[in-house]
């Protein structure tokens, strides 16, 4: 057997352990489901000590907020806020309401029937462990009835969708990663066209064509093609428009702060939100050049 | 020459020992705080914790093999706390090369100087989102940008902190 000097040993630990992890990229990669279970054991081990350290910072931080400065006001403030927040989604919902009603019936039942999708409400205990993606992890999972796929809101619009659900835990993709995307629509001129994350703060809206007049400002709802959401939520508004080819850069600021999460509600609901008749959608129209098939708003 | 970067045979180098546990329970705790600070700081999530505390048991222990083995095992750590989306593998394979040269570059240097940790933070940073985005490319076909702005401040944010978190985990050497 050849014998390898001493000073070699650990070039080729590193050349094992380098060729090692390659394998397990190239394994989770032909099988999706692989390694699930070390990030269940990872997350198990860990979420513990996120939750103690959220609670643990909210402890103080509301105690320092009720009790050492202007005790009254804030708890008053913070009320408000939450009647505003409760408010924000009633008006939303409202919104679409009303412009359903002036659409056809069979909309309107179908926006009814969105009404129904029960939500479960689910504070954030952590982020992503790095750069490389951009995710939350909330403080409930199977055990409260939330699978893979689920999409979470808050009252100021989409946040993201849950990508894994462990026991009591799971983590949600935001809708700012490059991986995320919602099917959305102008509310203003009702053209249709995915929106995706760049992992940066603004959205991208994609395949809106030059020809189409889009103004700065306009909001953007969610149009329920993608089969997770309900239909007009709020996804953002137009911060940036530019021209392009063959499409134009259309930036959009979220809805929701994504980056001051703290509780979230999740859809808990995987029914496929069927649009039952194309000619029932009013005079929203796809801006893709495909369009009686638009490109899939949400990946992975 | 420069005290930060003399450059010595590697027996005159000390290496440094532990008390017992302080490794783990540093890798740990920067892992939670990783993954929970941003929740409340946002621009926190510039930070790599678990970066510089490869780079700095790496460039105390000066041990290659140590080096890359806490470096896999932080980085595959990390890969499990980030969601699908990260396969187990891309920070495990950065950080397993990270701790490797940052033990042999630690055997050969002197690396207590706050300039020279600063500098070496600052290129191990580099070098990192460097093997992350070679990963990305290579190995899961996944365009990427190679290096911005935002990634030059990140680097230099984080060579910064890495200053002073060096000297705070200096206090967990024995004596």
């Amino acid at each position: 057997m050849v014998a390898i000097p001493s000073r070699h040993k650990s070039l080729v630990l590193l050349a094992g352990v380098i060729v090692l992890q390659v394998l397990m990229l190239a394994v989770q990669i032909k099988r999706d489901s692989e390694g699930r279970l070390i990030r269940v054991w990872t997350v198990g081990a860990v979420s513990p000590f996120e939750r103690a350290s959220s609670y643990g910072f909210g402890w103080v931080r509301n105690t320092w907020r009720h009790y050492f400065a202007l005790q009254n006001t804030t708890r008053e403030n913070e009320q408000v806020r939450h009647e505003n927040d409760a408010l924000k989604l009633q008006i939303s919902q409202l919104q679409g309401k009303a412009a359903e009603a002036d659409r056809l019936a069979a909309l309107l039942n179908f926006r009814q029937a969105h009404a129904e999708v029960p939500m479960i409400g689910a504070r954030v205990i952590g982020t992503g462990a790095g750069t490389a993606s951009l995710t939350i992890q909330l403080d409930r999972g199977e055990r409260d009835g939330i699978r893979k796929n689920m999409g979470v809101i808050t009252p100021d619009g989409v946040v993201g969708k849950v990508v894994e659900a462990y026991p009591n835990a799971s983590q949600v993709l935001l809708l700012t990663d490059k991986e995320s995307g919602v099917g959305a629509i102008l509310a203003d001129s009702r053209i249709q066209s995915p929106v995706g994350g760049q992992g940066e703060p603004l959205l991208v809206m994609k395949y809106v064509p030059n020809d189409d007049t889009v103004n700065l400002g306009e909001r953007v709802i969610t149009s329920g093609m993608d089969r997770i959401f309900p239909r007009d939520l709020p996804v953002g508004t137009i911060a940036e428009i530019k021209p392009g080819n063959p499409f134009k850069q259309i930036r959009i600021k979220p809805a929701a702060n994504l980056e001051r999460l703290e509780e979230v509600l999740v859809l808990l609901s995987l029914r496929p939100l069927e649009v039952k008749d194309e000619g029932n959608t009013g005079n929203a129209h796809p801006s893709t050049p495909g369009a009686a098939s638009p490109p899939p708003a949400v990946r992975r | 020459m420069n005290d930060a970067f003399e450059i010595r045979s590697e027996s005159h180098i000390e290496v440094h020992k532990f008390r017992a546990g302080a490794i783990i329970i540093a890798t740990l705790l920067a892992l939670l705080v990783q993954s929970s600070f941003p929740i409340h700081f946002a621009k926190a999530a510039v930070l790599d914790l678990p970066l510089l505390v490869t780079i700095y048991f790496g460039l105390s222990r000066r041990n290659p093999s140590t080096g890359l083995l806490l470096g896999m095992f932080i980085g595959l750590l990390q890969d499990s706390l980030s969601g699908p989306t990260v396969p187990l593998g891309l920070y495990g394979i950065a950080k397993t090369i990270v701790g490797y040269l940052a033990s042999s570059i630690g055997a050969r240097l002197d690396t207590e100087h706050p300039a020279a940790r600063f500098a070496l933070t600052f290129a191990f940073f580099v070098a990192h989102q460097g093997l992350i985005v070679l990963t990305r490319r290579i190995l899961l076909a996944q365009p990427e940008q190679w290096f911005n702005v935002h990634l030059f401040l990140a680097a230099l944010v984080n060579a910064l902190v890495a200053v002073f978190l060096f000297l705070l985990l200096d206090r967990l050497r024995r004596n």
